[in-house]
Parts: C-alpha cells; structure tokens; sequence
C-alpha cells in the first residue's frame, strides 16, 4: 500500500496508524498524528484504519527555545 | 504622535514599502510584545522587532547568562556571563533602539503571573525551552484572547506556528498535553546547532510583524518544520481540533495548570522509597 508519510510517498505494510508507527519504530507517546489533516488522538491510533493515498503527517515534540 | 526627521531616516526602508509605509510604523510604534524567554529565540525575535521599531518589548526570564547560552543566544555576550538575562537583553535592545520601551521581568511565567502580564501586550512569543511553559503560554493566551507565535526547536530541528485563540488551531489541538516527563530530550541533553534559533526566531519575529501590520497571510493553521540539514521546510496544513481539552467546544481544561509543579511533586525524593 502506498501512503504518504510526512509529504513523502512510501509503500508500507500496515493496517491501522498505530501499525506505520511500529514499522516506522515510532513511540506513539512522542509523536502527534494527523491523517488527512485530521488529528489522531492517541487511544484511537490502533483503531484509525489507513488506506491506499492517505497522508500522515508526524510531528514530534519540540521543546526548545533556550 | 509625529515621527522625528531621524526615526523618518531610521525606518525608512520600511516606510518605502506600500504594505508598512507611515501608517505601519506608527502601528508598530504603538504596538507592545511580549517574549516569553530572553534565549535563544527570545534574542533573535527581540533584536528584530527593536531595530523594526516595536514600541513596548516585554521580556520576562528568570535565569542568568551562562557560557554555554552564547553560542546561540546573541543578545548577550561574554561580559554578560552570570548577569540576568533580562537585564542584558534591555542593554542591548536600548542600544540597538532607544526609542523602545523595555519592560523587563526576572522571573517564570507561572499560572499565577501569566494572565496578568499577557493581558498587558498585543502579541506573545513563545520563547521558552520546556514544555510545561510552552502549554502555559498556549492556555494562558487563549483565555486572555491574544496571538501567539510558538517557536520550538531542537538538535538541527525548528518549528514555527501562529495561534490565534478562536479563530484557528491552538497548540493544544495538536498536542494534546505535555509528553511523559524525561522521554523527549531538551537542547540542553539533545543539542541545538545555534543558527536554527536564529531562523526560527526570525520568522516568529516576522509572523509579530505581521500581526501587528495587519498584512499577509498569519502561519495560522499550519505548522512549518525546518531541518537545517536537508534545508527544507515541510508545511503541515492542520485546523481547529473539535476534541481540544482547551478550544474545542467541551473544554476540560477551565484554568492555567502548572504541569512542572505537578511532574517535580511526582518525582520521587531523596530518602523517600516509591515502590
């Protein structure tokens, strides 16, 4: 399946959100998700199916500033 | 207020353009911001809108200069090690600008300070370096209905995104909370190459600017990452989260929470056992 992931296409193996973050051997507790624009609340990762052309996008914590 | 013949000279190459002209500097020259951290964004962003000509800059930090600071904190220098930074960063900007007003504040923004003291300005900049503050400022200019320019960066890492409260996504739309205490690395333990605060800090100046000007599009409803390595910048288009705990419309989150306060109380003490 192909999807993109972070504007860049990629073909992965994975049924639900939850899935591309353990291929992708992400820590669901350090990223925010958005599928489509949508935001994907953390509980609802194994639950969010994603299809063929769907868009993620990973934003993960930033903190600095000092 | 009439401009002098010398500030006419200073800003006139704002003045020269149709978007800020006479008009927008006086606009400018009225307008007051408040930077939350005289750091590494907090130097970038408070250099720029002195020399633009921002009437009113508040700064509130409570830490001293460090050595390690300099590499990427350029308003302050090597004599200003141990000095607080506020009281730097005002030297700096009056020398740079004398027709700006410093209001400084040695101190933390706390949930008891930060409605107060926000209240006071137009424009807030997120300039701190740890999350507790950054969902601090969030809430705090939600509920006190003023723009927000967050800023964050780490390791080659900066991100930028404008809120304003109501009318587009808050920071909490996307991040929901603060991550677990200890799993996401600061600057002090991960890095930071010091000219990614400077580009990141210069576009949160630059979205004040336009706040204030009234021009352009705001970077409302997107987030921009950069990578100083790749020199790229991804925008990701977001929009108005309708579970925000904090702007959604069945908020959870009614007062300012002091997450830093409540992370050092579940930290178990010396000679304390936590089984």
């Amino acid at each position: 399946m192909q999807i993109s992931i972070n504007g860049k296409a990629e073909t992965i193996e994975a049924t639900t959100v939850l899935d591309v973050l353990t291929v992708k051997d992400i820590d669901p507790q350090l990223v925010a998700v958005e599928l489509n624009t949508e935001v994907v609340e953390r509980e609802q990762m194994p639950t969010t199916h994603v299809k063929e052309g769907d868009k993620l996008e990973f934003l993960f914590f930033m903190g600095g500033g000092e | 207020m009439e401009f002098s013949e010398e500030q006419i000279n200073r800003y006139s190459r704002h003045i020269l353009l149709p978007e800020v002209g006479g008009k927008g500097q006086k606009k400018l020259s009225k307008a007051k911001v408040f930077i939350v951290g005289a750091g590494g964004l907090g130097s970038p962003v408070a250099l720029y809108l002195a020399a633009a000509g921002v009437g009113t800059l508040g700064l509130i930090d409570s830490d001293v200069v460090d050595l390690s600071n300099l590499q990427r904190q350029v308003l302050h220098h090597t004599p200003d090690v141990n000095r607080p930074k506020v009281t730097s960063a005002k030297e700096k900007i009056l020398a740079l600008n004398p027709d700006v007003k410093v209001e400084t504040y040695e101190d933390r923004l706390t949930s008891r300070n930060a409605l107060d003291l926000i209240s006071q300005y137009d424009v807030v900049i997120d300039g701190v370096d740890n999350f507790p503050a950054k969902f601090l400022i969030n809430d705090a200019c939600f509920f006190g209905k003023k723009p927000l320019v967050h800023g964050g960066i780490l390791k080659f890492d900066g991100r930028v995104f404008t809120i304003i409260p109501e009318q587009s996504a808050c920071y909490r739309c996307i991040f929901k909370e603060p991550p677990p205490p200890g799993k996401v690395p600061s600057c002090q333990e991960a890095g930071i190459i010091g000219v990614v605060a400077g580009i990141i800090g210069t576009i949160q100046a630059t979205e004040a600017l336009k706040l204030i000007l009234s021009i352009g599009q705001p970077l409302t409803n997107r987030i921009m990452d950069f990578n100083a390595l790749t020199t790229k910048f991804r925008e990701i288009q977001t929009k108005r989260n309708p579970n925000c705990h904090l702007c959604g419309p069945q908020p959870t989150i009614t007062k300012l929470i002091d997450y830093e306060q409540e992370a050092c109380e579940l930290q178990p003490s010396a000679g304390v056992s936590v089984s």
